[in-house]
């Protein structure tokens, strides 16, 4: 078995982290139910004649997995894998509005084509024109995860040797109009740097693509190993703790042994019981980082984690946005991800220095 | 005619997504496919549904589209002559 390592990343996100010369240096403090994204100039990484039918969804991640690309020095990646929860959202609710509307008359191929969870994927590979294994996960806010597992498991046992992971989501006008309706939005607008006072339920919703080239060879851009990633549908409060210890155990380490844990809390009073029982039982003298405060909420801003985690490791520095609490590390070697979104599909993710 | 030209214009601009294309900058006989406008397959499907939508007209025989949406000239001529709205 061969270890596994992020030798990229990329993000297009809600602050401005395409430029993978900086992290994090500037903080939008955003104010509003849903964070809009830091565009990179799209025309650099897309032909304006392929451009012009992609969605926001699609263009961020031909963004972020040329920028990953390139940064990992290479042309081309046997795999390409994909993790979203919702897919081609805008396109979906364009041609299902075209049906309601038109009373199922004169529909149009474009929006149908590009709606479906794995044209992200499809695209991505259209533009590298990789041939290879090309897989999508749709696993609500697991995608990410799933894809990251698929990879790891992939490599390690050498079926591949690098491969471009992602995970994407794109926020639809009406389908976020739905989730406002059934509570799952915060119902007024927050600061991003309050949104951990603002004490109320729901979320502050968000979007972004987020894409990595892992390896099963370390180069001199390597980023971290990816030493485990385990997933849970469901989890009980009570099984929180020594579920997370056993994960640890299986990869040889202990609470003690984690430099900073980052936590997917996202400011949602009825759901982030999950994290304080972390935060303040065993990583209660652990470097605590968030940051769904900066990226906003969506199925894969776990991935916007992982970016977070694998700059940490690579930069040995912690930006002061995302602290929770002030234990200083003496670096940071162990770095564990824990995600859940309204007490479902909880992850553990652990990236370690190498 | 003019303004059926216009508003052709305006449409392809609009429904297939040219974003840095002016209504100025389609000539009445630019090719629309190919080296002119440089539209594809799928544009034509748009094209024929467009047809069907906006002015009643029904294309049964697709080979009929190559000469129909040859330019903006052409399309205008065939909306006049066979439009049933």
């Amino acid at each position: 078995m061969k270890q596994v390592y992020i030798n990229s990343v990329a993000s297009v996100s809600a602050q401005k982290t395409f430029d993978n010369a900086e992290f994090l240096n500037d903080f939008i403090d955003h104010e509003a139910v849903v964070f809009p994204v830091v565009n990179p100039n799209y025309k650099v990484f897309i032909p304006p004649a392929a451009a012009r039918r992609m969605a926001k969804g699609i263009k961020m991640s031909i963004a972020a997995s040329k920028i990953a690309l390139q940064e990992s020095g290479l042309d081309q990646v046997d795999a390409i894998i994909t993790g979203t929860g919702m897919g081609c959202l805008r396109d979906s609710e364009k041609f299902l509005s075209a049906l309601i509307d038109n009373d199922e008359q004169y529909l149009t191929p474009t929006a149908f084509i590009q709606s479906t969870h794995n044209t992200v994927g499809g695209q991505v590979a259209l533009e590298l024109q990789c041939k290879g294994y090309n897989f999508t996960y749709v696993h609500a806010s697991n995608s990410f995860e799933s894809a990251l597992l698929d990879a790891k498991l992939l490599l390690s046992n050498e079926e591949e040797n690098t491969i471009l992971v992602g995970g994407v989501d794109e926020i639809g006008e009406h389908t976020f109009k739905l989730q406002a309706l059934v509570g799952h939005v915060k119902k007024e607008a927050v600061k991003a740097s309050e949104l951990f006072e603002s004490h109320t339920s729901g979320a502050v919703y968000g979007e972004g693509a987020n894409f990595f080239v892992l390896s099963n060879e370390k180069q001199n851009s390597t980023y971290a190993e990816l030493v485990g990633v385990k997933m849970f549908n469901t989890l009980p409060k009570t099984l929180l703790t020594e579920t997370l210890e056993a994960f640890l155990g299986s990869h040889q380490l202990e609470i003690s042994d984690i430099d900073v844990v980052i936590l997917g809390a996202n400011g949602d009073a009825g759901y982030d019981d999950y994290y304080d029982i972390l935060s303040q039982g065993v990583f209660k003298k652990t470097q605590q980082a968030y940051y769904k405060h900066i990226s906003g909420e969506f199925n894969t801003a776990s991935a916007f984690g992982f970016w977070l985690a694998a700059k940490t490791i690579q930069s040995q520095t912690l930006p002061a946005l995302v602290k929770r609490n002030n234990f200083k590390s003496t670096g940071f070697k162990n770095v564990l991800l824990y995600n859940q979104y309204r007490s479902e599909n909880h992850s553990f993710t652990l990236l370690k220095q190498c | 005619m003019d303004a059926l030209k216009q508003e052709l214009k305006e449409f392809i601009i609009e429904q297939l997504n040219l974003e840095d294309v002016n209504v100025e900058d389609i000539e009445n006989d630019d090719p629309l496919f190919g080296d002119g406008l440089g539209l594809d397959s799928i544009d034509a499907l748009e094209l024929i549904v467009m047809l069907d939508k906006n002015y009643g007209i029904k294309l049964t025989d697709p080979k009929q589209g190559k000469a129909i949406f040859e330019s903006i000239d052409t399309m205008a001529a065939y909306i006049t002559e066979h439009r049933v709205k």
